[in-house]
């Protein structure tokens, strides 16, 4: 088996990793809970972790892999949400739950998609810090008209206002689905440690094959250089589109794991915070680095729960970190002590350190 | 008919006319070489060529197909490949990956079949690979395909530019300044190089070069100009003996 390994793609070796980490990581916390040995506040937090790991996979596939900045990642969260939730309002009584669950999640990956295309064609003519502000002012602007949308269904059909609940016009036995800033509530929970599981490895499979496969080569062509991507034939606007409506599907579908978690969803919970958040799993993990997003989303999803004392200072602690991690990764002479460090370490085995692609 | 036809080709940037009244024949086959002074506006004509400007007079016609003006992408597909005066390569992306991306438009595949790993993936992959191989090892670089692109050395680097552009199976090759930074071994084997790969391919190749030794050692027909004007045409001996070129290059008037 070890030596199986040995000889397989360097690609393919590092992918299986990943997955394993994965899936012993499920297993383990299954086999914990089984026996009774995980606290409430923990397991509360597993479907939390699964959501904000899909979350950091699908924006690394647009700051690692397209190179660029995308701060309104939690808007398309929020919208994946907000869609998928309310399908599952809808039909959640109706339908049984193994068929009404993947829709909810179909749904909400479709419209997360739409909006995708919606922000991608004007942002994506863009690039660098512009892009970044533009993403950062879309993702306020769909958490502002969702916090300011009241939509309700009656016998007469759907009515819906940005105004107040009365300008709907629903009739006395209407029924409010989305009532402004209050959200959605009454959410029957669905949202289980296995379904983010099962979710997170979709994501996994899709993302990492993608990557490896023609679109992936020519959206990472155009990361490293746009003028000789164009020049060996390849369509920016059409392989930059692809990869952001894809991070758009996937923010979605995590979005609607979210919002199945708990009984009430509000616009509020997908602010610029989140965005931001969701970077530092991706930076903190290395970018371009899916293996590393995947434990940074993890532990810095148990951390604050764990540290509860400096939950207030989250946010501050957050943007330190960020400021070293650059520092780390980009000053030369911090390079270069790493360098001399790892170099220490690797001569022994008489090969030099790579970097990891995947 | 040729393959490559120029004419009258012209580009102002706003008060600027940066090259003006081009005409230029490639023979299919034909190694061509474009020279001047710097500053004469040849790789503003390769810009010209690629899609990269648009020209403000003049037409471009290859293999009797008008691709003046045409995106980048287009010209691409249309059959006209180029290297850079200062290198582009995707650096973070494998030597064999640079010149599997080159193939984007000879072996396709779409999103779904990469993502759903469907029975055609496989079979395109294989076939990229083994043509990519094969062009690494004219180049002498498929030892170091699973390199990253910025590790290679420099020479190497431009090698594996000329490779990812022969790998989108060009009709005409465009390489700019391909011994820049070269000794002169290197250069040889740059020369017998690119004399291969013309024959080998049955491309036709045209080149922007410094080094006159080069440039007369491979190129059957030579354009010379200046100041944006076509100052002299012809083969390397009479552009060696040409009163007007060596006033360009040495100064006078």
């Amino acid at each position: 088996m070890l030596s199986r390994l040995k000889t397989m793609k360097k690609t393919t070796r590092s992918n299986l990793i990943t997955f394993g980490i994965v899936i012993v990581f499920y297993l383990v916390v299954q086999i914990l809970s089984g026996a009774g040995l995980t606290t409430r506040s923990f397991e509360g937090q597993l479907v939390p972790i699964c959501a904000y790991v899909v979350l950091a996979i699908s924006l690394n596939l647009t700051v690692g892999f397209l190179g660029e900045l995308s701060l309104g990642h939690a808007g398309f969260m929020s919208v994946g949400a907000f869609s998928g939730v309310l399908l599952w309002t809808l039909v959640g009584d109706s339908l049984p739950a193994f068929v009404a669950i993947p829709l909810a999640f179909i749904v909400g990956g479709i419209v997360a998609g739409i909006f995708g295309v919606i922000v991608g064609v004007p942002v994506l003519r863009l690039s660098g810090d512009y892009l970044a502000i533009v993403t950062l002012a879309f993702g306020e602007i769909i958490k502002n008209i969702i916090n300011a949308l009241y939509l309700g269904v009656d016998e007469n059909g759907v009515h819906f206002s940005l105004t107040d609940a009365n300008s709907m016009g629903l009739s006395a036995d209407g029924e409010t689905l989305i009532n402004g800033a209050m959200g959605i509530t009454g959410i029957k929970k669905a949202s289980t440690f296995t379904i983010g599981f099962v979710l997170i490895l979709i994501t996994l499979i899709v993302i990492l094959n993608l990557i490896n496969s023609r679109t992936g080569r020519a959206i990472m062509a155009i990361r490293d250089n746009e003028i000789a991507a164009q020049s060996v034939g390849i369509n920016l606007t059409r392989f930059k589109l692809t990869a952001f409506v894809v991070s758009a599907v996937f923010a979605g579908f995590a979005g609607v794991l979210y919002g199945l978690n708990y009984s009430s969803l509000v616009a509020s919970r997908f602010d610029y915070n989140t965005s931001i958040q969701i970077l530092v799993f991706v930076v903190l993990g290395g970018i371009g680095s899916i293996r590393g997003s995947i434990i940074a989303a993890a532990l810095l999803t148990v951390l604050p729960e764990v540290l509860r004392g400096l939950q207030d200072y989250r946010m501050l602690i957050y943007a330190i970190v960020l400021i070293v991690v650059m520092i780390f990764n980009q000053s030369p002479q911090i390079i270069a002590w790493r360098k001399r460090i790892i170099g220490r370490f690797s001569s022994k085995k008489g090969e030099p350190e790579k970097k990891e692609v995947a | 008919m040729a393959l490559l036809e120029v004419s009258n080709l012209g580009i102002a940037f706003g008060g600027l006319q940066a090259v003006s009244q081009l005409d230029m024949t490639i023979e299919k086959g034909h190694l061509y070489g474009l020279i001047g002074p710097n500053g004469a506006g040849k790789t503003t004509v390769f810009n010209m060529l690629t899609g990269v400007y648009r020209p403000t007079e003049g037409n471009i016609v290859l293999d009797g197909q008008d691709i003046t003006g045409k995106t980048p992408e287009a010209i691409s597909k249309a059959g006209i490949a180029r290297t850079f005066q200062n290198i582009r390569l995707f650096d973070e992306m494998s030597v064999l990956d640079n010149v599997k991306v080159g193939m984007h438009n000879q072996v396709q595949y779409g999103l779904w079949t990469g993502i759903l790993r469907l029975p055609a993936y496989r079979e395109k992959e294989h076939e990229m690979n083994r043509k990519a191989h094969a062009l690494l090892k004219i180049f002498d670089l498929d030892g170091e395909a699973n390199l990253k692109a910025s590790q290679l050395p420099y020479g190497k680097q431009r090698k594996l530019e000329i490779a990812r552009a022969l790998a989108t199976n060009p009709k005409l090759l465009l390489l700019d300044e391909p011994a820049a930074g070269m000794n002169p071994n290197e250069t040889a084997e740059l020369m017998n190089t690119v004399r291969s790969v013309r024959d080998q391919f049955g491309i036709a190749i045209l080149l922007i070069e410094h080094d006159m030794n080069f440039v007369m050692g491979i190129c059957e027909e030579i354009t010379v100009l200046d100041y944006g004007r076509v100052i002299a045409h012809g083969d390397g001996k009479s552009i060696r003996n040409n009163p007007k070129v060596i006033a360009a290059y040495l100064g006078g008037d």
